[in-house]
């Protein structure tokens, strides 16, 4: 049992753990803290695969961006302090049933399936290799891929300006009366 | 314990996938129904470079699915959140049971 063994299975446990206590714990802001911790968990497994480039973007865009958004909207839309509401027990236990019933299956499935072990060299890639791949436009390349992820971002900016953006002053207080109608008539 | 290789690191994909369904299936709060969707896609991005690294490690078509597959959650995490403060606004709840005026 080397050292890197030890650092790879309390990486996992780490990750596993605070992945389980992110859904089950009831206070929100924990949550995502907990989130945060698995994001973290998981670069340090792409450390660990000597993947750093990928860790490098995991743990800017996650733990940097998102986990980030999501406190902010947490605190956004939260009273402080406040519990989320218990669960119905029925509800838990089905879906602790059918996602442990899954996990069962695919665990059988990887275990049986014989993978192929590769013979070319390890190597890890260089930030150099992926830039020189990614914008290559001749086969194996993956300039219309970035493209189209470039022409995705640019779509996501405007919907998000579209959505928050506010409207007018009596189209809002209009719209307010006939959303806080709705629950009546029904 | 034996030493890790690419079944370990499936076994904490498909932990890692399950445990985001968990969260799926028994959360009714949108924002942690979207840490959950982010648990998910962390595990697909996780089994991406395992098969890279183990299988094909001449190759890196694994890992720029990875960067696109992150690229497209950040994206994906920005709209919804968009969309979630919006609800707020007008439904003072982020519940998904406030969330069925659609339906009508």
């Amino acid at each position: 049992m080397t050292g890197s063994t030890i650092i790879f299975y309390l990486l996992a446990a780490l990750t596993l753990v605070s992945g389980v206590l992110s859904v089950t714990t009831r206070h929100i802001f924990r949550a995502a803290i907990y989130l945060l911790f698995t994001l973290i968990g998981i670069a340090g497994i792409y450390f660990w695969m000597q993947y750093e480039f990928i860790a490098a973007v995991q743990i800017v865009v996650y733990a940097g961006g998102i986990a980030v958004l999501i406190i902010f909207s947490i605190f956004l839309t939260q009273q402080a302090g406040e519990k989320l509401p218990k669960q119905k027990m029925e509800r838990k236990i089905f879906s602790a049933l059918a996602v442990f019933c899954g996990f069962a299956l695919t665990m059988v499935q990887v275990l049986q399936h014989e993978f192929p072990v590769s013979v070319a060299p390890v190597t890890s890639p260089s930030v150099n290799d992926i830039g020189r791949q990614m914008l290559n436009v001749e086969e194996s390349g993956f300039a219309l891929p970035f493209e189209v992820i470039s022409m995705l971002l640019l779509a996501a900016m405007v919907g998000c300006i579209v959505i928050a953006m506010r409207e007018k002053r009596e189209n809002l207080n209009t719209e307010q009366k006939n959303i806080k109608r709705i629950p009546n008539d029904t | 314990m034996t030493s890790p290789g690419l079944e370990q690191i499936l076994f904490i994909s498909a932990a890692l996938f399950f445990i985001g369904m968990y969260g799926f299936f028994t959360r009714r709060n949108l924002i942690t129904m979207l840490m959950s969707i982010e648990l998910i896609l962390n595990s697909v991005n996780l089994n991406f470079i395992a098969f890279n690294k183990y299988v094909w490690p001449d190759k890196m078509d694994g890992l720029f699915f990875t960067l696109f597959i992150i690229a497209i959650a950040a994206a994906e995490a920005a709209v919804a959140i968009a969309i979630i403060i919006n609800l707020y606004r007008s439904h003072q709840s982020v519940d998904v049971e406030s969330a069925e005026n659609l339906k009508y």
